[in-house]
């Protein structure tokens, strides 16, 4: 494990994570992988997100879909969780609520396949600072 | 097949809802398919834009215009104009109250910059359990900056200068709290963080820390430096097993990366952070009560002074901060303390998160800029009241808060403004009532709570609180009278005036407030026996309406009683003496017959 | 000195920095009435968890009252000890207080010395406006302590002082909210707790809520019981103290009074635990003198330093705290036990009855006392040697109760044989005194030379641990003291570590040793009191004309026809004992609740 030593040396690695990390920022991703956040904090665990969560990653093996799938914290939605945040590359990340396995399904072929929104897709109602 | 290039999405919310979103979504697929381009625009309904003062709302994608107050007849214009023309349509667009101009786009409506997320910034965003993604986002620059670039003094005048307050609900100046613990000379001293978040209904920290655990380690290691102690210790309920483990997983990556531990930066500052785990006392979120625990003592507050940054954990200066004061630390070294001091009202500084809950349509968990009035908060992104009733009141502050009605809705919130409306600040819990809710039966629920959770030691909180839950008791069950209200107040009073800690100073605050805004609701519980809004039980009485009463004899097959009689096709008659007045009579009753009075 | 200005009540006042307003008001003869506030001022201990809330006072710019025992004094500070607000504040607390506090004065035994009752009062208190539920506790009685819970305020004096001053952490506070009570680990009965029965809790207790088991019906059934013969044997402490409760001052000796009245309710023979303080003295001094000799000539079994074993708080203590060193306690037994030993063998003899018609009643200051003659080592074939032990506020309340006029009683001598005593004997009551008397005697039978000077100054004062080193003719014996359990606890601990310089050390679990006593009327920590206690006994021993045990006639007639040698195979029978491990009984009580 690589000890940071100097400010430089995190801003260095900073660098380095945010072009392998963060694709979200970088629409024109080179691998053109999907991501998918699922909100997992004690709220949305307990609304079944860790169930959500499996059978996402299940649904996209199944349907041969390059994604990826991480857990994250809470947004904020609590009357729509479980809560997922979708990020196609080259679109704005869209955050599905009430996510069950059904709902699941719709999101992989309507909305990652073919571009399609659901009904009852949840607007992110804040702006969050972004970093530097 | 089709191939969207464009989306119209009608918000579905609520409030939105209630005023024929429903409609415009059906006109505007209409319209759609009616200019052919069904297979290029979808039309999907929203959740809430919480932005329901002008709703119904149209949001059109990519270009994100915003179209407010939107009716079913502007479906067509919409689409012509919009979708063929590529013309806005320029009277549906939102007018900034303040410029008094047309915003084009979702992106500039001020509205937007209502809820702005920094102590949350990256909950929802990074995976809370790789420490890389918090590096990605800045992680651990504020640290590097101040052990490498600042002195620990320039550090707290930065901290000063953002004018951050205790998060935790006292309000405390943060870098007062630092500078008073950096003066105190000790050969050890320490830093805590707060995370016993006891309020009902707040849940702010535990989101923190399930969503952001990096944030706190970097911010407590700041601290460290700043007040010279070079140990941490973080005391959270053993409730918050997630929490907990996040936290955990993060205090090991952070070591791993030599950002705790030895010489941090190649700096001579050493940092080290541990776990202390409370049992869920209420009061040990009180500082001293906390540091107590964390001793293995009785979680029991003492009285101040002494402070915890002149005698703390183990009589050594301790620097105790909650965690989402914590959170907003990093940001502000990053961006600067007149960044920080831009946001929010002349004295209470950046933003607060609110845990917003009970009779409102979006409950959730919402960063605002402090000064954000009640009614944005309420109306806005809470997205108004559930089932169209009526606003009645909002609890802040939790059990040690007071109850602020419909005329403090515009009221800017801040720490000074809450407290002078007869509230607080709390630890940010928010808990809104409609119609429906007593307000005395309000009170005695927050008393249930104090009761339960006071520590015992001193006399006015121990006894004092038991009487009032009892005094309140006697009038939810129509047995109070003009006497009890005199004696309601005067203890009430009296609790504040002598309890030894905050918990028992403002345990009555839920009293006196609705007692001043609510005192009719009092009256009508002594005088008349009667509950307004028919919560209290044994005020109220079930009665069957006999015109409207079939006979169909389901209710008296449910009632768990055998309270209802009456034969088949006849109307039935409810027994007050046996009715225990539990309401499934009134659930399961198909024609409406059955009413409380 | 630093000073501040502030004004109480209009007046303006200087004080030193760092005074408490309610000390600043007493200054200035403004009494703040407190409840949970006490002041151990020569023990240096103050309870002041500012919990009762009652002597809160208003300072101008501050938003709420202000607990004045808490509260230091600032400058420039303006006071109001009586405004409208802080009476209404103080009288609403004092009836929540009393609110959840049984109306039991009538019957209650603190009646007349209770501070709740006498604030209450001083509040002018008539109703009770704020009644509600009340807790519900189980009376709890162990031989020595009773706790009743419901009468109990949570002043947390008790804690303190079983915490902080005597360590032996038997009590802490339990629970939340209204069901806070002051109670043992996992609330068990103090009998299975880690409680020494010293009693000092109960001397500090405002309220009667802890209070010394009632013995006082089988005193007066044993001597209205025309087959027995009644014995009542009287500690040196009690007679310093017993005249508080008939208006004498503090250390006034009522010795011959007190003699009178236990006549006068009937005793058939008042005798003097002074009498058996001497048959230890014997005992422990040989003792001390058997150990010393073989650790001088370098025998490394033997157990040193030695213990004294007079004080039943003190054993109970080691037995619990320190079973490991329970080997160094002297096993001299009690000057109370060994008084039962020979009251039931060599009088009951000499009288020719049968030891079961006799009735030992022991007048102690002390709470302990009631559980050392309830241990079933202390009894033959069931019957204990010593049958009743009762305090000295007991032996007031029989005195009361038989209607006799205690001030104006004459001065009566001790029957005999049993009743005579040397000086050394009498200073027991007081700490260092046990230790005194020994090296006395032990001196002489070591040196076998006269002492030069009776007076050992060196083991007297109320400091809480005190060493000297006395010359035994060329043998310098090293002697610890403490009183408090725990200054003791610190002298224990060198002895675990065996870091202990001593050969000897002398323990009292309380506070200036007997004399303040948890059966005693209470010093409220003024060690003036203790002081004037002590400089009773030392006097009486002063008046003596014989004042080393071993010089006692009646002693030396009790070894010469019926013990033989001290420390010898009668003597060792009769009047020495053994001790238990009770650390274990605590530990394997824990582990069974952690396993549950």
């Amino acid at each position: 494990m690589n000890k940071v030593k100097t400010l430089d040396d995190l801003r260095k690695m900073r660098e380095t994570l945010r072009t392998t990390l963060d694709i979200r920022e970088k629409s024109n991703h080179p691998e053109q992988m999907v991501q998918i956040r699922v909100s997992m904090a004690t709220c949305g665990i307990a609304a079944g997100a860790k169930e959500i969560m499996n059978y996402f990653i299940e649904a996209l093996d199944r349907e041969k879909v390059d994604a990826l799938v991480t857990q994250t914290g809470c947004m904020g939605y609590c009357y729509a969780e479980p809560t997922i945040e979708v990020a196609v590359p080259g679109k704005e990340p869209i955050v599905f609520g009430h996510v069950n396995k059904e709902k699941v399904d719709e999101i992989i072929n309507r909305y990652i396949r073919q571009g399609e929104l659901l009904d009852d897709i949840i607007p992110v109602t804040y702006t969050a600072i972004k970093p530097e | 097949m089709a191939q969207y290039s464009s989306y119209i999405l009608v918000c579905g919310g609520t409030g939105c809802r209630a005023s024929q979103s429903e409609l415009i979504l059906e006109n505007l697929k209409e319209a759609v398919e009616q200019h052919g381009l069904q297979d290029t625009v979808q039309v999907i309904r929203t959740g809430c834009f919480g932005f329901c003062e002008k709703g119904p709302v149209v949001k059109m994608v990519p270009d994100n215009t915003f179209y407010v107050q939107v009716k079913p007849s502007d479906a067509e214009e919409i689409v012509l104009e919009h979708l063929i023309k590529g013309r806005k349509v320029e009277r549906l667009l939102y007018v900034d109250p303040e410029t008094n101009e047309q915003v084009p786009d979702s992106k500039h409506i001020d509205f937007y910059k209502k809820q702005l997320r920094i102590a949350l910034r990256n909950c929802g965003f990074i995976n809370p359990e790789n420490i890389d993604e918090y590096i990605a986002r800045d992680g651990y620059v504020a640290l590097g900056k101040a052990l490498t670039e600042m002195t620990p003094e320039s550090v707290i005048k930065e901290i000063m200068d953002s004018g951050l307050r205790g998060r935790g609900g006292g309000g405390f100046p943060t870098g007062l709290k630092w500078q008073i613990t950096r003066k105190v000379q000790a050969p050890q001293k320490y830093v805590v963080c707060n995370a016993d978040e006891g309020d009902p209904g707040a849940f702010m920290d535990r989101s923190i820390l399930e969503g952001d655990p990096h944030s706190i380690v970097e911010a407590m290691a700041i601290n460290g430096y700043c007040t010279g102690a070079n140990k941490g210790l973080v005391y959270i309920r053993a409730e918050y097993p997630l929490a907990v483990e996040r936290l955990r997983i993060a205090i090991r990556q952070a070591k791993e990366y030599g950002l705790l531990g030895e010489n941090i930066f190649g700096t001579d500052f050493s940092f080290d952070i541990n776990i202390r785990y409370g049992a869920g006392a209420f009061v040990c979120g009180e500082e001293t009560a906390l540091i107590h625990s964390m001793e293995g003592l009785r979680g029991e507050a003492t009285v101040k002074p002494p402070f915890p940054s002149e005698h703390g954990y183990k009589g050594c200066p301790t620097n105790v901060n909650n965690v989402e004061t914590y959170a907003n630390v990093p940001v502000i070294l990053l961006r600067g303390a007149k960044w920080f001091s831009s946001i929010g009202t002349e004295k209470s500084k950046g933003t607060k998160v609110f845990a917003l809950a009970g009779k409102v349509n979006n409950v959730g968990l919402i960063e605002v800029p402090m000064g954000t009035t009640l009614r944005e908060v309420i109306f806005g992104i809470g997205g108004g009241i559930k089932d169209g009733k009526k606003f009645k009141a909002v609890q802040t502050g939790g059990p040690s808060g007071g109850c602020l009605t419909a005329k403090h809705l515009d009221l800017p919130i801040d720490y000074d403004n809450l407290l002078a409306a007869g509230s607080m600040m709390g630890s940010g819990g928010m808990i809104v009532m409609d119609e429906d809710d007593c307000m005395v039966a309000m009170a005695k629920f927050y008393l249930d709570f104090t009761v339960e959770e006071s520590c015992g030691k001193c006399a006015p909180c121990r006894i004092g609180n038991k009487r009032l839950h009892e005094i309140l008791q006697k009038i939810t069950s129509g047995n109070g009278t003009i006497e009890d209200l005199n004696m309601l107040r005067n203890l009430a009073g009296v609790i504040k005036d002598t309890a030894l800690c905050g918990l028992g100073q403002t345990s009555p605050n839920p009293v006196l407030s609705t007692m001043d805004n609510f005192y009719d609701e009092y009256l009508a519980h002594v005088e008349e026996q009667r509950c307004p809004s028919h919560q209290c039980r044994e005020l109220t009485q079930y009665f069957i309406n006999p015109e409207k009463c079939k006979g169909c004899t389901l209710c008296a097959r449910i009632c768990p009683v055998n309270a209802i009689t009456g034969d088949r096709k006849v109307p039935h008659v409810i027994d007050p003496q046996t009715c225990i007045r539990c309401g499934s009579c009134i659930e399961k009753c198909k024609f409406g017959a059955i009413y409380v009075h | 000195m630093e000073t501040v200005k502030l004004i109480i009540d209009r007046r303006p006042v200087e004080v030193p920095k760092g005074t408490t307003i309610l000390d600043a008001a007493k200054g200035m003869g403004i009494r703040i009435p407190t409840l949970c506030y006490m002041k151990l001022e020569d023990l240096h201990y103050e309870n002041n968890p500012g919990a009762c809330r009652i002597c809160v006072v208003e300072i101008e710019g501050r938003r709420n009252l202000a607990p004045s025992c808490k509260t230091e004094c600032t400058e420039g500070m303006v006071v109001r000890t009586h405004s409208p607000r802080v009476m209404n504040a103080r009288k609403t607390v004092m009836e929540l207080i009393l609110s959840n506090h049984p109306a039991e004065c009538l019957t209650c035994s603190s009646n007349g010395y209770c501070e709740l009752q006498t604030i209450a009062h001083d509040l002018g208190i008539r109703e009770i406006r704020y009644k509600g539920e009340m807790s519900t506790f189980q009376i709890d009685r162990s031989p020595s302590i009773v706790r009743n819970m419901n009468k109990c305020i949570m002043c947390r004096r008790c804690e303190t002082m079983c915490n902080n001053i005597q360590t032996v952490g038997a009590l802490t506070a339990v629970n939340r909210g209204f069901n806070a009570a002051v109670s043992t680990a996992f609330e068990r009965d103090i009998a299975g707790s880690t409680c020494s029965y010293c009693g000092q809790c109960v001397s500090v207790c405002p309220v009667n809520a802890l209070s010394g088991r009632n013995t006082q019906q089988p005193v007066l059934d044993a001597i209205a019981d025309p087959d027995k013969i009644v014995i009542a044997q009287t500690a040196p402490a009690v007679r310093t103290a017993l005249g508080r409760d008939f208006g004498f001052e503090p250390g006034t000796l009522v010795t011959g009074k007190m003699v009178s009245a236990l006549r006068q309710l009937g005793f058939d023979y008042v005798f003097d635990t002074d009498f058996a303080a001497d048959l230890t003295i014997m005992e422990e001094g040989t003792e001390l003198l058997q150990r010393i000799g073989k650790y001088l000539n370098g025998d490394k079994k033997v157990k040193m330093p030695l213990m004294t074993s007079c004080c039943p708080g003190w054993v109970s203590f080691v037995e619990q705290h320190f079973p490991e060193l329970r080997d160094n306690l002297s096993t001299a037994k009690s000057p109370q036990q060994m008084f039962g030993a020979i009251a039931k063998s060599y009088f009951a003899e000499r009288l020719g009855v049968d030891r079961k018609r006799i009735v030992v009643v022991s007048i102690m200051p002390c709470l302990a006392k009631k559980y050392e003659a309830s241990r079933p080592e202390f009894a033959v074939e069931g019957n204990p040697d010593v049958d009743i032990s009762i305090y000295t506020r007991e032996l007031a309340r029989l005195i009361r109760y038989a209607n006799i006029n205690f001030t104006d009683l004459p001065d009566s001598d001790f029957d005999r044989p049993l009743g005579e005593s040397t000086g050394a004997g009498v200073i027991f009551g007081t700490t260092g005194g046990v230790i005194e008397a020994a090296c006395r005697t032990a001196y002489e039978l070591y040196t076998k030379k006269p002492l030069p000077k009776l007076e050992f100054e060196e083991l007297r004062g109320l400091e809480g641990i005190r060493s000297a080193t006395i010359d035994f003719d060329g043998t310098p014996v090293k002697i610890g003291i403490a009183h408090g359990l725990g200054n003791a606890r610190k002298l224990v601990e060198e002895v675990k570590n065996g870091t202990s310089p001593y050969h000897a050390i002398e323990i009292m679990a309380c506070p200036g040793g007997c004399i303040g006593g948890g059966g005693q009327p209470f010093h409220q920590g003024r060690m003036e009191v203790l002081r004037k206690r002590a400089a009773a006994l030392y006097q009486e021993d002063k008046n003596k004309t014989l004042r080393k045990s071993h010089e006692n006639p009646y002693i030396q007639e009790l070894y010469a026809n019926y013990l033989g040698e001290p420390c010898g195979p009668r003597a060792h029978k009769l009047l020495h004992t053994h001790y238990f491990d009770r650390k274990e009984a605590v530990n394997m009580f824990i582990q069974e609740n952690q396993e549950k």
